[in-house]
């Protein structure tokens, strides 16, 4: 009977608790604008406007040689959807225009292209890169010297020598046939997403608290520490899954992101990181018990390493081992990695299952700890 | 006059106080910023390393063999696997414990005599930037392999295109990532100074109390804009000295160049960290007002993903973000040497910028007051 009584009573503190906290959420513009609009924003940026692959590139081509042969190469380049030529008859001409920053590259047929080119003597065609965005330039010299390969095997066989080469590559891309970078960009927006409502939004929540001292004042009344926590985060939690499947609803219809994973094991996977997230906003809360200090943390600790140490945009395999290092401490890493796979390949439960582990030992970690500290604080 | 800028001096002193007077609070200037610039030189790259695949090689041949070789001396692949059987490439792949797979066909040595061998490459798409640059090194691989046989039979290789990178002759990308994060960990800093500086006091109340002072608007908001921008210059100029000294950037330019970009940079991240404050009521919003305007600004930069790859109106967009502009002044004195005249039509727009944003400030400033 008393326990019955007592359950009643935890409910309807929770009840309470949970009415004041979403009512607290629904006045503050700002937290719901970081919690479903900030999301939007970013994936609109990143299906439509963002990319890694590079488009119309503007090249100066350098026709020193005006005969038929640079002609036909020249057309190579003026109908690929990834060059946009500016023909030049001189060499001083296109290194002005790089200088100037108007081509990001220049092509230099020589003024013997064609006699070269006939008499097997070497370098007919010269490329110059700028290269102070050098993986842009990289992609762009991958470019030139397909579209030449191209037009070098039309060109001999209209000569009728066959251009015979002992070994022939077959390229494929797996899991990303299109070869778009937003597959796999896009994805991992949900980690940005899911790690600002979780951490940051939360951490300075909870932090102006504490500064405040209701949190105190909360503390010293009935309600249990256990209880608190549950209300002041559920709602955060609500918000955050609202948020993801925001994400994935956009990705996939708007942006046609395959998603090949089953979803209730993605959303799964999406509770734990946001158990994760929330956990670390809390103990920055309690940790520091200052807004400025907490906003501060947040971003040091959850923000940027989600944009940085994760895998969301940079390869961390390129990275040296003790960044590499540093990332395996990171909820972040772990979620990336399983939602580019469970997008892009599906539920490869071999590679998940370390993922999910990771996630719920850090989500257990984080949540127990905070709950520690802010049991101690009131002691 | 005089008395006005003693005023003036005097605030401006209270405010730095205030921001370093805690040491709590004088850390969070001071370590993070460090931290950032460390921590993401290091992580903010797109090259690759030691790329793991595997060899399904069904052609025992001398020439298959020959062309492995070129995949195993090259540094930027480490073989994780032989397989024996087809299905391995599907489970290296979909595990992530491979990220390219090289398969020769049963009659590769046999089809040369004849026509073409071939070689399929696959890579693991996830992360579309390793599996481009993976298949772009394997590929350069086969062709130098193509160009040795033909060498070898005494056949004329056709000719092939010379080029050269000028700026980064090894197509670093740590040489591109690090001077940008000076903007952007710049960038950073001076928006949590400034944006909060208003919200606090409000929020301790000593606002009212300041306002009863003989200070007038445009003292104020000088007086909250002077600490946010020197903080920003001195930061600007230690991870400065950390992209030459500690990651050896080659900084082939003229600093004044740098300074006069910087310095329109931070009239622009003072500007709009003044805005966000008059806006905000409370700190939390203050914070979450600097998040607002951070992370579609970090993406509209070009920080990681270059403003020319994106569509026309998002391009468009980036015509007002000051961080786009403070990159290409910073990149290009590092890398290129550009002098102020090249760089004109990037500094204009950053003065045009920087001035409106400190109008704006002022009149929103203003307006709350009154």
């Amino acid at each position: 009977m008393s326990d019955a009584n007592h359950r009643g009573g935890s409910m309807m503190r929770l009840g309470g608790l949970l009415r004041k906290e979403t009512r607290q959420i629904l006045r503050d513009p700002s937290a719901l604008v970081i919690a479903l609009v900030m999301p939007v924003v970013l994936l609109l940026l990143f299906g439509y406007g963002v990319s890694l692959d590079a488009r119309d590139v503007p090249v100066a081509v350098v026709m020193e040689d005006a005969g038929p042969e640079a002609a036909t190469l020249l057309g190579r380049f003026q109908i690929s959807k990834y060059f946009t030529p500016i023909t030049v008859p001189t060499m001083r001409q296109a290194m002005e225009l790089m200088d100037e920053g108007a081509v990001d590259g220049i092509v230099r047929m020589r003024s013997d292209f064609a006699r070269q080119l006939l008499g097997g003597g070497d370098a007919p065609v010269q490329l110059v890169l700028d290269a102070v965005d050098a993986n842009r330039a990289g992609q762009i010299r991958g470019y030139v010297n397909g579209i030449y390969q191209q037009w070098l095997a039309g060109y001999m066989e209209q000569r009728g020598q066959e251009l015979k080469l002992p070994a022939e590559v077959r390229e494929r891309m797996w899991f990303n046939e299109t070869r778009r970078s937003q597959n796999s960009l896009v994805p991992g927006l949900l980690v940005l997403n899911m790690t600002l409502v979780g951490a940051l939004l939360t951490a300075l929540v909870m932090a102006r608290e504490w500064e405040r001292g209701t949190m105190e004042a909360l503390l010293v009344t009935p309600v249990r520490v256990w209880e608190i926590l549950v209300g002041k985060l559920l709602p955060y939690y609500v918000l955050g899954m609202a948020g993801m499947a925001l994400s994935v609803l956009m990705s996939v219809f708007l942006f046609d992101v395959p998603l090949r994973g089953p979803m209730p094991l993605l959303a799964g996977g999406a509770t734990l990181f946001l158990l994760a997230a929330l956990g670390m906003g809390l103990l920055i809360s309690v940790l520091t018990r200052n807004q400025f200090l907490a906003g501060q943390a947040a971003i040091l600790a959850t923000f940027l390493p989600a944009f940085f140490l994760s895998g969301l945009i940079f390869d961390l395999a390129g990275t040296p081992a003790f960044i590499q290092v540093i990332s395996r401490f990171i909820p972040a890493y772990y979620f990336t990695g399983f939602v580019k796979t469970m997008f892009l390949v599906g539920a490869v439960w071999e590679t998940i299952r370390y993922q999910l582990a990771a996630l719920t030992a850090m989500a257990a970690f984080f949540l127990l700890l905070s709950y520690r500290k802010t049991r101690k604080r009131l002691e | 006059m005089r008395l006005r800028l003693e005023r003036l001096l005097a605030l401006i002193k209270k405010e730095f106080l205030a921001l370093l007077k805690d040491p709590r609070s004088r850390g969070v200037i001071i370590f993070p910023p460090l931290l950032q610039t460390l921590m993401f030189g290091y992580a903010a790259t797109f090259d690759i390393k030691e790329v793991p695949y595997v060899v399904y090689n069904e052609d025992h041949s001398e020439a298959s063999r020959e062309l492995l070789a070129g995949f195993r001396g090259s540094p930027y692949f480490r073989l994780v696997e032989v397989a024996d059987r087809p299905g391995r490439i599907a489970e290296l792949l979909d595990t992530e414990k491979a990220v390219l797979a090289v398969r020769i066909g049963p009659n590769f040595a046999r089809n040369q005599e004849r026509d073409e061998g071939v070689v399929q490459l696959i890579a693991d798409g996830r992360n579309s930037n390793t599996a481009a640059l993976a298949l772009n090194y394997g590929s350069a691989i086969v062709q130098q392999y193509n160009e040795d046989r033909l060498d070898e039979r005494g056949l004329k290789a056709p000719a092939v295109i010379i080029s050269r990178s000028w700026y980064n002759e090894n197509l670093r990308s740590r040489w591109f990532f690090v001077p940008g994060i000076v903007a952007m960990v710049t960038q950073v800093v001076t928006l949590l100074v400034t944006a909060l500086s208003v919200a606090r006091e409000r929020e301790q109340g000593t606002f009212d109390q300041l306002l009863v002072t003989p200070y007038t608007p445009v003292d104020l908001i000088v007086g909250k804009a002077v600490p946010g921008f020197l903080i920003g210059l001195v930061e600007a100029t230690v991870i400065l000295l950390a992209a030459i000294f500690w990651f050896e950037v080659p900084f082939r330019g003229n600093l004044l160049v740098l300074y006069l970009g910087l310095i329109l940079f931070l009239l622009s991240a003072v500007g709009v960290g003044l805005m966000i404050s008059s806006l905000s009521a409370t700190m939390q919003q203050g914070l979450l007002g600097t998040f607002i305007f951070l992370t579609p600004a970090m993406v509209l930069s070009g920080f990681a993903t270059p403003v020319e790859n994106m569509t026309p109106f998002v391009q468009s967009l980036t015509v007002v973000n000051p961080i786009k502009y403070i990159l290409v002044i910073i990149r290009e004195v590092f890398l290129k040497g550009s002098s102020t005249q090249l760089l004109v039509h990037q500094l204009w727009p950053l003065a045009v910028i920087g001035t409106c944003c400190l109008i704006l400030a002022g009149w929103l400033f203003r307006r709350r007051i009154y």
